[in-house]
């Protein structure tokens, strides 16, 4: 753990369209999830209510596919961030493409999963091997936007729907579809519960403010860690 | 369609010979309109089209196959349907119809092929075994692939009928001993019709081949070649259970209260939601019932993998 005594310097990371889009994700993908799983296994509901005075599986679906909308153009926006954005922001953060970045991704492994402590912290922003996992997300947002229209094309008349009318050429039928759909969703849940973890434990190792970092765009950097950064950036 | 040798009769001309009257056959032309989703003046287009055309010759074929086809189709709401698609007048070769047998039968079928090559309809009702030179499957001394491909050559347009000349159905599941193939993986360069089910309603049956006497051409099919008049939207959008489903009210167990009240029967493994069929508005047996009306949940016959 770095010294209390250390020169920090306050960096601004995180641009406000991409917090906005971080909460925006967030909020759509616990709605989907939430509702996707209900969706595939919904509740058992004893009711003596006339069928005609009730819409709860149809809101339920309704919730699902407006936060799919929401979901596939706040990632539209963000793959557009990855080239406007600023350097914490852009696609090189997510793709490797040099050695340096599997060196630090080594580095990563050693202190989140073997928990090497007294090692140093590379990256301003993301660290590569989280810039790699978002990739991988961006795979798999991908997959589920195309398996979700793909659904939902056969229950849609307007003209963006049947864009993915394709899809279920591709994976064979709607129950395969349906399946990977479904299946993909779990990579989600996943995703969501090691992120949430990593971030309290980056933040408690690194010292940086990780947490509120995607808050107010700030993170705290050491004054050596920094200027190391942006030397190895320039070269 | 309507040069032939032989000057034959017009479909109306043999509707009118079997004692229907000129009000039944108009009434038969409106229902059929109606099957096939024309408008109003459409009818008027398959009227003239029966009074003007004479009819085509049609050779039905059954490979590995159950029969349940022919039995649906001629179990179709309209008697005119079995009357004139069926009777002997339209069905010149057919196993399981025809009157004749033997080798009477095949020199029937062999005359059709050439008096009436490149305009007859084929209709294949059952999936063809490759393995073995096709020993598993053979009719007048013949493999079934050779009587496929024997017919398929004179024929205007293949109709496969039902789910294992469309998918292979049972006998193409895993491990395919016989590997039963579908019609349309074997015969190439012909137009060729799905209309898959296990087995596929009657009326749709009788609506695919008036489509094509009417129209002349194949009606418009959908991207696994199945006509979008029937199997363009799935069981579960026309399903009566619908609003049960949109409410939430599932049946969780078969013989559970809700089962008895009549709820959706997506917890118990309906296909409905991924099945493309005319089920939910043609029904079956002249429109009483189909599978989910009888509590049953629908099994998807007419998808590939379900």
């Amino acid at each position: 753990m770095q010294a209390a005594s250390h020169k920090l310097r306050r960096v601004f990371v995180w641009e406000l369209p991409v917090r906005f889009y971080h909460w925006l994700n967030a909020l759509v993908i616990v709605a989907l999830c939430v509702t996707g799983y209900l969706i595939g296994n919904p509740p058992a509901i004893m009711s003596n209510v006339e069928a005609s005075d009730r819409y709860l599986f149809g809101w339920i679906r309704f919730i699902h596919f407006v936060a799919a909308y929401l979901f596939f153009f706040n990632f539209l926006f963000r793959l557009y961030w990855g080239f406007v954005g600023n350097k914490y922001a852009n696609w090189h953060n997510f793709i490797p493409t040099n050695r340096k970045y599997w060196q630090e991704m080594w580095q990563v492994i050693k202190i989140d999963i073997f928990l090497q402590k007294e090692k140093e912290h590379l990256s301003v922003g993301h660290n590569s091997l989280a810039g790699f996992i978002y990739f991988l997300t961006f795979l798999a947002f991908l997959l589920q936007c195309v398996t979700g229209f793909g659904l939902y094309a056969s229950m849609s008349d307007w003209w963006f729907a049947d864009l993915f009318v394709w899809v279920t050429v591709i994976f064979g039928d709607d129950f395969a579809l349906r399946n990977w759909h479904h299946a993909a969703m779990w990579f989600f849940i996943v995703f969501a519960m090691i992120h949430v973890y990593l971030v309290f434990y980056h933040d408690y190792v690194e010292g940086r403010g990780e947490i509120s970092s995607m808050g107010g765009g700030w993170k705290f950097i050491e004054e050596e860690a920094f200027e190391k950064e942006q030397t190895s950036s320039k070269s | 369609m309507t040069t032939s040798p032989t000057r034959r009769p017009t479909y109306y001309e043999e509707i009118r010979q079997k004692g229907y009257s000129r009000r039944d056959f108009m009434k038969f032309c409106s229902i059929i309109g109606a099957y096939l989703g024309l408008e109003a003046s459409g009818v008027a287009q398959v009227a003239n089209a029966l009074q003007k055309t004479s009819r085509v010759p049609v050779i039905w074929l059954h490979f590995q196959e159950c029969t349940c086809c022919s039995e649906s189709f001629i179990r179709s709401s309209h008697p005119i349907v079995a009357d004139i698609l069926l009777d002997k007048i339209s069905l010149d070769y057919t196993e399981t119809l025809m009157a004749a047998s033997g080798h009477q039968a095949e020199a029937a079928k062999a005359k059709t092929m050439k008096d009436y090559h490149g305009e007859y309809i084929l209709c294949v009702e059952g999936s063809v075994p490759t393995k073995d030179d096709g020993v598993y499957c053979c009719i007048g001394g013949k493999s079934a692939m050779q009587v496929l491909e024997e017919a398929a050559e004179g024929a205007k347009a293949i109709i496969a009928w039902g789910s294992c000349a469309c998918n292979g159905c049972v006998q193409a599941a895993h491990p395919n001993p016989t590997t039963a193939t579908p019609i349309h993986k074997l015969v190439h360069g012909k137009p060729l019709i799905k209309v898959p089910g296990c087995p596929p309603i009657g009326e749709v049956m009788a609506g695919v081949i008036i489509h094509m006497i009417t129209f002349g051409r194949l009606p418009e099919l959908d991207r696994v070649g199945r006509p979008k008049a029937f199997y363009s939207k799935r069981v579960h959008d026309t399903c009566y259970r619908r609003p049960f489903y949109d409410a939430g009210l599932f049946v969780e167990t078969f013989d559970d209260e809700n089962a008895q009240k009549g709820y959706c029967l997506y917890k118990v493994g309906c296909k409905g939601p991924m099945t493309y069929n005319a089920c939910g508005v043609m029904k079956w047996n002249n429109g009483t019932s189909y599978p989910i009306q009888s509590g049953h949940g629908c099994f998807g016959c007419s998808e590939e993998n379900s």
